[in-house]
């Protein structure tokens, strides 16, 4: 019973995060604020701890904000997080240094684009031991005795510490960023589209090696993903997003086996399926995703569904409503399955 | 009805550079029929790209075409002037680029852009190139045609843009269209509708198209044929069913196990182990041996040809008839 309690106890709980960012008409000196993107509006979820949450959605719908607001990369506009039972944005905003290092060496971030992420002056071994030496005070001999264990678990070879990042591909390179992160063994792993960049044979062998270095240090991942396949393969539970908010929250063999709301329905009926005898039933969602600058005033997919619309459904924005199973929706039509 | 409309033969394009001569495309068959979708399937470097630009004779410098015929309408491409080709260009063939905000010129309106292809292969007069191309634009699903059409590319979405780029390619009616690529850059729900508009322009217009992609998802949906690619060399090439159901290659065969999928789930994916080769030194022999599980002695010393076994279905392997490779979408159907 204890050891259940553990496992099941939220390791990162985020309430009502807003980010918006000001737009300014050119100029220094007459600045002036012309409107706000709503990147991110209200959304609140829970990371368990020792399980992979994936936040899915097409471009521009917020996933990275929220990613880079948890980590304070992005300062929130509003809204708490809490890491560990701690209240972070305030420790963020704080100026205790000690407090904030402490804070960062838990949650790491691995970033999309391995060819932007590495510094190409840096050697390999620099690259990983940087993260040791500024959270750490081990001597250098148990800083490279780490540095070739890192190196091994990520799957490169010891000679490779020497070489530049220019003289790897990119999913050699991915490696590497894995391997810096999980260099201060962080609580919290946060993986912003780690396999966008990569080719098809390449991306299993990061999949494969995500989910084997997860069994072994019980990390927590924060899986950020456009692409729903990668997602079903790596992820205990998705949200998914739209425009800045979550339209639906789900364990990920329920979302994918019933999904509820239209959005989540027409996401996952436009990916194609490899199997050229597949049923399909698309739905194709008329229209495009409207500017976040001014956004719908009710629900946020009200121009684009395909449910018949009433006034509520304009007016006012729906509430994120658990039906059972930790299934949460936010649509006003499907509150009842 | 099946009438082949290109045929590809041995093509050879190579790239000089400092480093020494990249093998982009070494010795590539392919086929297309008039009216169908042929699949160009391979990962990055595997020479889809370079095929297709090779057959518009429009690879970039230092490529060069070494060897290799490239027969359209019974005429070799590659033994005609500049002149006769521009005749060809956009009006026979025609192609879609991969990103849309780097294919359309940014200080030309659409209308520019659209009125530059129809009056350079018809002989009318500007207002009706106008008429055209608005009806184009209502072709390709664009609100509000009339308006777009002065716009400028950048105040148009990426999926907007992409039907432009289409809109482009159809305006003279061409026989074979080359799509390098067309939804990479797009989210889902805008893949879903450009995918579903290029299918039906193409069974409306008759054209036949040649879909570059890395997407074993978008081809399963798409094409009636697929080609598989890997190291500029074909490896396999087959009807859609065969390829997803019976493959006999191993990389085909590891292509399609390697994908998570929505349809499958499995705890593990399995692994294609090391990188896709260096094209300056490819591997000897197959090019595939130093990463497949199934290679003998054979396959380091010769290249294997692509031998037809099956009425319609070749392959490039020693092995193809000994190995019992299972497909991971399980046993053949037949339906």
């Amino acid at each position: 019973m204890e050891v259940q309690k553990i496992i099941n106890k939220e390791i990162l709980e985020v309430q009502n995060l807003v980010k918006h960012f000001p737009i300014y008409t050119r100029g220094i000196f007459l600045k002036k604020q012309v409107g706000l993107i709503h990147a991110v509006d209200d959304i609140s979820f829970s990371i368990k701890r020792g399980e992979t949450f994936g936040l899915v959605g097409e471009s521009g719908c917020g996933k990275t904000t929220t990613a880079r607001s948890i980590l304070y990369l992005d300062q929130p506009t509003s809204g708490k997080i809490n890491f560990e039972g701690k209240e972070i944005i305030t420790i963020f905003s704080s100026k205790n240094k000690e407090e904030k290092q402490k804070l960062r060496r838990k949650i790491q971030y691995v970033f999309q684009n391995p060819y932007a992420s590495l510094d190409p002056r840096m050697t390999v071994a620099d690259i990983i031991t940087e993260p040791l030496t500024i959270h750490t005070s081990l001597p250098k001999k148990e800083l490279y005795q780490k540095l070739y264990e890192l190196l091994e678990l990520v799957g490169l070879e010891p000679y490779h510490a020497e070489r530049y990042p220019h003289e790897f591909s990119g999913g050699q390179r991915q490696r590497i960023c894995i391997a810096r992160a999980l260099a201060v063994e962080p609580k919290l792993l946060i993986a912003d589209e780690p396999v966008a960049s990569l080719d098809v044979s390449v991306r299993a062998q990061i999949l494969n090696l995500l989910k084997d270095l997860q069994q072994k240090f019980n990390t927590t991942y924060l899986y950020i993903s456009h692409d729903l396949s990668t997602v079903r393969h790596l992820c205990n539970r998705v949200a998914v997003m739209y425009m800045g908010r979550i339209v639906e929250l789900a364990e990920t063999q329920e979302l994918f086996d019933s999904p509820l709301h239209p959005y989540t329905k027409a996401l996952l009926s436009s990916i194609p399926i490899p199997d050229p005898l597949a049923k399909k039933s698309r739905i194709i969602l008329p229209g495009e995703v409207p500017s976040p600058i001014n956004p719908p005033i009710g629900c946020r997919f009200e121009t684009r569904c395909i449910y018949k619309k009433d006034q509520n459904c304009i007016k006012y924005p729906p509430k994120l409503v658990h039906i059972g199973k930790g299934h949460f929706v936010a649509c006003e039509k499907t509150k009842k399955p | 009805m099946n009438k082949e409309l290109l045929r590809i033969e041995g093509l050879k394009t190579y790239f000089d550079t400092w480093a020494g001569i990249v093998k982009a495309v070494d010795g590539v068959d392919i086929e297309v029929i008039e009216g169908e979708t042929l699949g160009l399937v391979g990962e990055s470097g595997s020479g889809k790209s370079v095929t297709a630009l090779s057959i518009m004779r429009i690879v970039p410098s230092p490529g060069k075409i070494i060897e290799g015929k490239i027969i359209y309408k019974e005429e070799n491409l590659l033994e005609k002037s500049e002149k006769a080709l521009r005749e060809i260009r956009g009006k026979e063939i025609a192609y879609i680029f991969q990103d849309p905000s780097t294919s359309l010129n940014p200080v030309l309106t659409i209308a520019d852009q659209l009125l530059e292809v129809i009056l350079a292969h018809q002989e009318i007069s500007k207002k009706e190139a106008l008429e055209k191309a608005i009806e184009l634009l209502k072709l390709v699903e664009i609100p509000d045609p009339d308006v777009k059409i002065w716009n400028y590319p950048h105040q148009l979405s990426g999926g907007m843009k992409q039907r432009i780029a289409i809109a482009r390619a159809i305006a003279s009616q061409p026989n074979l269209l080359l799509a390098d690529e067309p939804t990479t850059n797009l989210d889902v729900t805008i893949q879903a509708q450009i995918l579903e508009l290029m299918q039906n322009l193409r069974k409306r217009l008759g054209m036949a198209m040649i879909l570059i992609t890395h997407d074993m998802g978008v081809v399963a949906d798409i094409a009636d044929r697929i080609t598989v690619l890997y190291a500029g060399r074909v490896c396999e090439s087959a009807d859609t069913k065969t390829i997803f159901y019976k493959a006999k290659h191993p990389y085909t065969q590891a292509l399609l196990t390697a994908v998570p999928s929505l349809a499958l789930r499995t705890d593990k994916l399995k692994v294609i182990p090391g990188n896709i080769p260096n094209l300056i030194e490819p591997p000897s022999g197959c090019r595939f041996h130093p990463r497949c599980e199934y290679a003998i002695e054979k396959c380091t010393e010769k290249i294997p040809e692509l031998i037809e076994i099956e009425p319609g279905h070749k392959v490039a392997c020693f092995r193809a008839l000994e190995i019992n490779l299972e497909s991971p979408l399980g046993g053949a159907k037949n339906n």
